[in-house]
């Protein structure tokens, strides 16, 4: 078994109102040093098999087709054995 | 004319097209379920408004891939008209149909209200019934309708007249104040460059009978039949 993790962030050019409003929350609360906030996704996937190249290239397809869109977003894939924390 | 109207899991306005294609417009109209892999042979395409798979992921990311949509870009391929209204638009411009991408209103609010929406082109088989700066009254519902795309594209897109509807206040003026979402340049509905895929986030198929405040949308679907004709 293999474990992917998919983390897709907007983009640092396209504004982020989420991480925006984020940002503004956390200030509100009392932490002003947090000067921005970018909010994300984390996809994590488990797969059969036992060959991380393989995989990575089946992945890459579905990150740039699916996972995410790359008009506005950014990924990175990360695999690693199942077992392994 | 006949049209299909696709039903998405999540659809929520493919009833309000139907029934003005069908009684409104007296137009062959039906609908085409999303898993079906054929749109019989229909003249034009229309991708309703609603929340297709819960908007998971990112609008339109998972509609995209419906067993439909290849016959869909066949449609497009072949330059028979395709519409899609907000949900509908969002998925056109995943499918790769329409460039750009729609994201989540500036404000991060969900804007329901009718607002002043401006003609920028009467040449296109979508506006030929309407004028140039003409303004239009047309309901908006979203939370996702912010278009997005680089400073490339948006050239490109006014330089080619793709954009075909923006956002204004009620004397024209695309003004900040007049944007209800974000959007670069005021853009509300782009078509692609060939002129027979339109998206646009507000929603002509509320806006075309009297009884409903507005029929300012009629227009569209009216540009459409004449093109036809012509």
């Amino acid at each position: 078994m293999i474990r992917a993790q998919v983390i897709v962030r907007p983009r640092k050019s396209i504004f982020d109102p989420q991480g925006d409003a984020v940002c503004r929350a956390i200030q509100h609360l009392g932490v002003s040093a947090v000067r921005q906030a970018h909010v994300g996704k984390c996809i994590e996937l488990e797969l059969d098999g036992d060959n991380i190249d393989q995989a990575r290239a089946q992945l890459e397809t579905i990150c740039q087709d699916l996972l995410s869109n790359p008009v506005i977003e950014d990924y990175v894939l990360t695999l690693q054995p199942a077992d392994k924390k | 004319m006949r049209w299909a109207v696709i039903q998405f899991p999540g659809s929520n306005c493919d009833q309000d097209v139907f029934h003005v294609l069908k009684n409104v417009l007296a137009q062959e109209a039906e609908y085409v379920w999303h898993k079906d892999s054929s749109l019989s042979g229909a003249d034009a395409v229309v991708l309703p408004g609603g929340f297709s798979y819960g908007d998971y992921l990112r609008c339109g990311a998972i509609a995209r891939f419906s067993p439909i949509m290849p016959a869909v870009k066949e449609a497009a391929a072949q330059g028979k008209t395709v519409l899609g209204i907000c949900n509908g638009f969002q998925i056109l411009c995943e499918a790769g149909l329409l460039p750009g991408v729609l994201v989540r209103n500036t404000s991060l609010h969900f804007r329901c209200e009718t607002i002043p929406v401006r003609v920028e082109h009467p040449g296109s088989r979508f506006t030929s019934e309407y004028l140039t700066g003409q303004v239009l009254r047309l309901p908006i519902a979203h939370g996702e309708g912010h278009y997005v795309a680089d400073e490339a594209t948006l050239d490109a897109l006014f330089q080619h007249r793709q954009v075909l509807f923006t956002y204004s206040d009620v004397q024209g003026r695309t003004t900040p104040e007049s944007n209800p979402n974000g959007s670069q340049r005021n853009i509300a509905g782009i078509s692609n460059r060939a002129g027979n895929v339109l998206g646009l986030m507000p929603h002509p198929e509320r806006a075309s009978e009297k009884i409903l405040g507005s029929d300012d949308g009629l227009g569209l679907f009216n540009s459409v039949l004449s093109s036809m004709k012509g």
